[in-house]
């Protein structure tokens, strides 16, 4: 009978001891979205401390027993573990519970570089960030789009699923110079990000130029510079003209202006004349300017004629000699 | 007695003033044509050039006011922030009648040492040795209009309320083009090129650290005024970094930083460089000389050279650089010359000059 007694007795120790442990603990559920406010119950009577520990900040408030708790979703704004603890006299409830980012509200987006040259592959990064409405990094994967255009021309478009609230992607420049309009955006959202880089044109293609003789110089002039996609070099460019005669070496860095470059050098009678723009070589122009009569320089002022002129670039050689005669 | 000390005192104050207003006036006239030249330069150092003058021969056919411009400088160029220094003379030729006398100048300046080296005509005349002094004619450009409308790059940089994530505007891309590390006279010099690949201007600078067998550090420098530090897009610059001190055998590798900003910057003056040809000067030494033509309509008040040389294989093998300390005026041709080591003159192949500018109220 004792021992009946005995298997109560630890039975009912039991329960009260799972009652207390139950008591104990505060009714949150396990997980909330950030933004979301809930309602905690309460029961005696008096007065108690509600603490409320997140990864943002910490809230105290008097609370009475008895009545409700609110905590209203500006407090869990901030996603992350929570600790809420009810503190009454020498007695703790408390209870863990995690806030998880909302729904994908918010990008913020890198795009790098802000000057790229046109049809370079894998020369433009885009980095989205996905976040709730609170700025929380969006955890579970969300589809990102990127788009770059630019202006008549067809777009390029890709979605990419974001990883741990993080979505890339590297794309190549276009054949067009001009603004292109970089957009990450979240679809089946209005929420979308604009970034602009400026698509230059590259380095010069078929660098060419003609001289022309005047009263006291020669002057040269390249035709309109393009890159190799047929895009014009940019006002301002350097583009360095050197001739060379038996006088010495004369040279000029002219700037390109309405596309092209234009400089006088000193006249010669005999003299050879390249282009250059950076590292990029252009032709090559081999003048002699044929004097009538006594053949004098001032004499040969009067009547310049451009003999011959011949281009490295090949084929043009001849039509330049004629079509750039100096004058007469 | 006690009228006589203040009349005395009152005279002996006259006197005094009279005797410390009164300057040597009359100039010891020159026994020699080394002391004419000499005594000019002397006084030049000491910055009386009226004084100076009067050693100068009427047959000059110059006037006081050009020889002040020649010697003090104008429009702002290097001269006019210069002093004369040091005067050191030779004669070279001398007779009973005249004589020609070499004056190696140093002239002290914002930018350093200038060395300038003249060979003076001396003539004897009834009041002594009298220099003729050599007019530089500068042609004068009429009166006139030059319409410029070069280029002008300003920046919008990104504002403070941008999202963090919101890009700037970027520095320009450059390229160390090519590179080249020798030791001369117990320095280890680095030279190359740099090249403005962007289509913006650029401040650039290069950095190079040199790496001993160990790994470690043994230097760090940076090129200085051996480089244009502006670039335009697509320029081209040479630079010559200088470590001094230094053993290139005791150098592993070096390692190089160019640096760019972007910055806002005029595509205008263009100056053209003109006749550049390899010659040897008086001194026997070997420079290198052309004319500096601006093309544009504002002067330039200090033009600062940069020569760059090649050997058959198109590798830099020297970085020279000098400034002219005449200012560039709108479309007159300015001799330059730029000292050529003589032990590198006979490698050179090739040669290329280019030319930073500096102006005073550019946005007057």
């Amino acid at each position: 009978m004792s021992k009946l007694g005995y298997i109560l007795l630890a039975l009912a120790t039991c329960l009260f001891a799972s009652y207390v442990a139950h008591a104990g603990e505060l009714n949150i559920p396990n997980q909330l979205s950030s933004g979301q406010g809930f309602s905690i119950p309460t029961s005696g009577t008096g007065t108690a401390t509600f603490y409320l520990i997140g990864p943002a900040g910490v809230i105290k408030r008097a609370v009475h027993l008895g009545d409700a708790v609110n905590v209203a979703g500006e407090e869990t704004r901030a996603a992350g573990r929570y600790v809420a603890v009810l503190r009454s006299g020498d007695s703790n409830d408390t209870k863990v519970f995690f806030v998880t980012p909302g729904k994908p509200a918010a990008l913020n987006f890198l795009a790098r570089p802000s000057r790229v040259p046109t049809a370079k592959p894998d020369a433009i990064s885009g980095v989205a960030f996905v976040f709730d409405g609170y700025k929380n990094l969006m955890i579970e994967s969300v589809p990102v789009n990127f788009s770059l255009a630019v202006e008549k021309s067809a777009p390029a478009s890709r979605t990419v699923p974001a990883k741990d609230g993080i979505a890339w992607i590297q794309m190549a420049s276009g054949r067009s110079q001009g603004a292109a309009q970089f957009v990450a955006s979240l679809p089946a959202t209005d929420v979308s990000v604009r970034r602009v880089v400026q698509q230059v044109a590259g380095d010069a293609c078929n660098l060419h130029m003609k001289a022309q003789a005047m009263a006291k110089t020669i002057v040269v002039e390249t035709d309109p510079i393009r890159d190799c996609s047929g895009n014009a070099v940019p006002d301002g460019t350097i583009v360095t003209f050197t001739e060379t005669d038996s006088r010495g070496l004369s040279t000029v860095d002219a700037r390109v202006k309405r596309g092209i470059a234009r400089a006088e050098l000193p006249l010669s009678e005999n003299a050879t004349i390249s282009v250059a723009a950076g590292v990029v070589l252009g032709n090559e122009v081999h003048i002699r300017w044929a004097s009538p009569g006594n053949g004098g320089a001032g004499a040969a002022r009067a009547n310049l004629k451009f003999k011959d002129g011949i281009a490295t670039d090949g084929g043009r050689a001849n039509a330049e000699g004629s079509a750039t005669g100096g004058r007469e | 007695m006690s009228r006589v000390f203040p009349v005395v005192l009152i005279i002996l104050t006259v006197v005094l003033v009279a005797f410390a207003t009164i300057s040597p006036g009359h100039l010891t006239s020159a026994t020699s044509p080394d002391q004419a030249v000499r005594s000019l330069l002397e006084r030049v150092k000491g910055r009386d050039f009226k004084q100076a003058f009067s050693y100068i021969s009427a047959a000059s056919n110059i006037d006081e006011g050009a020889f002040y411009r020649d010697v003090n400088g104008s429009e702002g160029s290097l001269r006019t922030y210069s002093s004369l220094q040091d005067v050191d003379t030779k004669v070279l030729k001398e007779s009973d009648t005249e004589g020609t006398v070499r004056a190696d100048l140093v002239w002290s300046s914002a930018v350093g040492a200038i060395y300038e080296t003249r060979d003076l005509h001396v003539v004897k005349e009834d009041s002594g040795w009298k220099v003729l002094w050599p007019q530089e004619k500068q042609a004068n450009l009429p009166p006139q209009v030059i319409p410029v409308n070069y280029l002008r790059w300003d920046i919008v940089h990104r504002g403070a309320d941008e999202d963090w994530g919101a890009q700037n505007v970027e520095p320009p891309r450059v390229r160390i083009i090519s590179m080249n590390a020798i030791e001369r006279d117990g320095n280890v010099i680095i030279l190359g090129e740099i090249e403005n690949e962007d289509t913006v201007p650029g401040f650039v600078a290069v950095n190079a650290t040199l790496l001993g067998k160990d790994g470690g550090d043994l230097g760090q420098e940076s090129s200085f005024d051996k480089m244009s530090h502006t670039l335009l897009p697509k320029e081209v610059s040479p630079f010559r970094i200088d470590f001094p001190k230094m053993k290139l055998a005791s150098v592993k590798s070096v390692r190089m930083q160019p640096n760019a900003m972007l910055v806002p910057a005029s595509a205008d003056p263009v100056i053209a460089v003109q006749h550049q040809r390899m010659e040897t000067d008086a001194r026997g030494h070997h420079v290198l000389k052309g004319e500096l033509l601006n093309e544009s309509g504002q002067t330039v008040n200090i033009p600062h050279v940069l020569a760059t040389y090649y050997d058959t294989a198109g590798r830099v093998v020297w970085v020279s650089d000098a400034y002219s300390d005449r200012a560039l005026l709108p479309q007159v041709p300015v001799p330059f010359a730029v000292d050529v080591r003589d032990d590198l003159a006979e490698n050179v192949h090739n040669y290329r000059v280019t030319v930073n500018n500096y102006t005073l109220d550019r946005d007057r």
